[in-house]
């Protein structure tokens, strides 16, 4: 005997996109923990670069004597919220994509923003995790010092979740120019470009100028520069580009690219490859 | 956990005035060749109707279509009152849709898949009922990724009715499963129906459409050929039965509107008796379909 199954009597208003982000959090996160190469490429692929470049450079000091592993944390700190941000997403969705899973999003009637709020939820606690884990090996196998200061802590904390933000956006937006395989190919090519250019591998500061010029369009630029100004001592900001922080420029860069970048996206967003 | 409430007797009168899918004219375009080239369709509140044709007729375009997942080239649509290409999630979530294939997250089981999804809906059936309906409790702390084919597909038909929808639209549910599937499946279709779900189904499966639908709408290259009931699909076609006799050794076969009066002629021709081999067949529903779908939209529409 089955169940009779009959229309709704009466209809509520489907649940608002928050709602609908918080439960798509929970279940992003669910099937990432379930996806054990995800999760080790996440995790492991920022400690293996720390380990490979402070054991590689140990003895050379970064400008004002700051040691090597100390100045490198910054970069690759903000490296690690562009993968687990940036890359991840954009590769996820277009796969997503491909699947038909967005399809199936769509026919059940999902808001746009509620499935970007639970790429969101899920890139900010994955990258919570990933940092905790960076600056614990940082802090114990390196003797990198941590920030000092409620003041120094705040900024880490707003840097993160703007470039976390920022990388999530950029990420749902180049999601929609390919199929899967090319936007995995461009995202994680780009995505290398964009270190070096960026300050990640090299002191910024010593990049050829246009080589600065491109990187400052793009938020790892700034997502570095305000890493560095956490975790590098108050002398070092001699050695900037600007001779500040700019810790202003930095809010100004992420926000825009996550303000204009959200509309961008709510406009293109596209659940199937074609309609 | 079993379900036994009798069916409620199916609420035949619509709730407003609409029909539950008004198309008029609908066109729809590749590359400047139509695959919906003037498609009008009428689908009334409580029916179960088939979008009957073969591969390529414009089936799963015309239900994209309506279903407001896909651009149409010209026409107009109506679904539960509204156009799907404008539609927000109010009306999505008055229409239940069971596509060819669409992705449900192979990592989750299909409990964890289904109490998810729940969250999507104004309303939604409880996750025990529903799996017990399409017949997925065996199955229900298995994981997506190892369910079979068939029990994939029901999970899909689950998620199609979870949020209890006014409108249903199956593209080609029954592809892929077994005998057995596919008459449990038929059961959950009458059962949706006698609960007061409308239902637009594609098949090419001519015994599904028999089986199934109230009436039935035959597709060929983009147009409608015909709509009747299945037992009257194709009148004019049906009317005409083959009188076949042997005459002299040969084979001899009359197309007529009027078996009788050739009979009489034959009888009287044959005053000794018996006459050889004679026999009269009126053309079944699946002669009826291959010549509706073999003509040229011309010729069978008149």
């Amino acid at each position: 005997m089955t169940a009779v199954l009959t229309p709704a009597p009466t209809r509520p208003a489907p649940p608002p996109a928050l709602t609908i982000g918080l439960a798509r959090t929970a279940l992003e996160l669910r099937l990432f923990v379930r996806d054990p190469a995800q999760v080790v490429f996440s995790f492991a692929y920022p400690i293996v670069m720390l380990v490979i470049f402070a054991s590689v450079f140990a003895g050379e000091d970064r400008p004002g004597g700051v040691p090597f592993a100390q100045y490198f944390l910054a970069g690759i700190a903000a490296t690690g919220i562009m993968l687990t941000s940036f890359q991840a997403v954009g590769t996820a969705l277009a796969e997503e994509r491909e699947r038909g899973d967005l399809a199936r999003l769509q026919v059940i009637g999902t808001p746009p923003l509620g499935y970007f709020l639970g790429k969101a939820g899920q890139v900010l606690v994955t990258t919570v995790l990933q940092l905790a884990v960076l600056l614990t090996v940082a802090a114990t196998a390196y003797d990198v010092p941590m920030p000092d200061g409620a003041g120094r802590w705040l900024t880490f904390a707003w840097v993160a979740l703007g470039g976390a933000l920022a990388g999530t956006v950029l990420g749902i937006a180049v999601a929609s120019v390919g199929s899967s395989r090319a936007v995995g190919n461009g995202i994680s090519a780009f995505a290398v470009v964009l270190q070096f250019f960026s300050g990640v591998f090299f002191v910024f500061s010593e990049l050829p100028s246009w080589m600065q010029e491109v990187a400052a369009v793009f938020p790892l630029k700034w997502l570095v520069q305000g890493m560095r100004s956490v975790f590098l001592p108050d002398a070092a900001v001699a050695a900037e580009p600007a001779g500040s922080w700019e810790h202003g420029m930095i809010a100004l860069v992420l926000a825009v690219w996550v303000v204009v970048g959200l509309a961008v996206c709510s406009r293109t967003f596209r659940w199937r490859r074609t309609a | 956990m079993t379900t036994t409430r009798p069916a409620p007797a199916p609420p035949r009168t619509a709730p407003d005035d609409h029909p539950a899918v008004r198309v008029r004219g609908l066109v729809r375009r590749y590359g400047g060749r139509a695959v919906v080239d003037g498609v009008d369709l009428d689908v009334r509140r409580g029916e179960v109707f088939a979008l009957l044709g073969p591969n390529g007729a414009g089936k799963t375009t015309t239900i994209e279509v309506l279903e407001g997942v896909r651009r149409r080239d010209g026409g107009e649509v109506a679904v539960l009152g509204e156009d799907p290409g404008r539609a927000g999630r109010a009306w999505r979530d008055r229409v239940g849709v069971v596509a060819q294939s669409t992705g449900v997250g192979d990592a989750l089981t299909v409990r964890e898949t289904l109490d998810h999804f729940a969250r999507y809906h104004g309303t939604a059936q409880d996750t025990g009922e529903l799996v017990e309906a399409v017949g997925l409790t065996e199955a229900v702390g298995t994981r997506v990724s190892r369910l079979s084919g068939g029990q994939r597909r029901r999970l899909e038909v689950a998620l199609g009715v979870q949020g209890r929808p006014e409108l249903l639209f199956l593209d080609e549910p029954t592809t892929g499963m077994d005998p057995v599937a596919r008459r449990q499946f038929w059961a959950l279709v009458r059962g949706l129906r006698a609960g007061g779900t409308t239902v637009v189904l594609t098949t090419h499966y001519l015994d599904e459409a028999a089986a199934l639908a109230d009436r039935v709408g035959v597709l060929a290259a983009g147009r409608l050929v015909d709509v009747a009931s299945p037992d009257e699909l194709g009148a004019e076609l049906r009317r005409t039965a083959t009188v076949r006799w042997t005459e002299d050794g040969v084979p001899r076969e009359v197309g007529t509107g009027e078996p009788a009066a050739v009979l009489r002629d034959l009888l009287a021709a044959h005053p000794a008796g018996e006459v050889p081999g004679l026999t009269v067949t009126r053309p079944g529903l699946e002669d009826v379909y291959l010549s509706l779908v073999g003509a040229t939209p011309e010729e069978a529409s008149r």
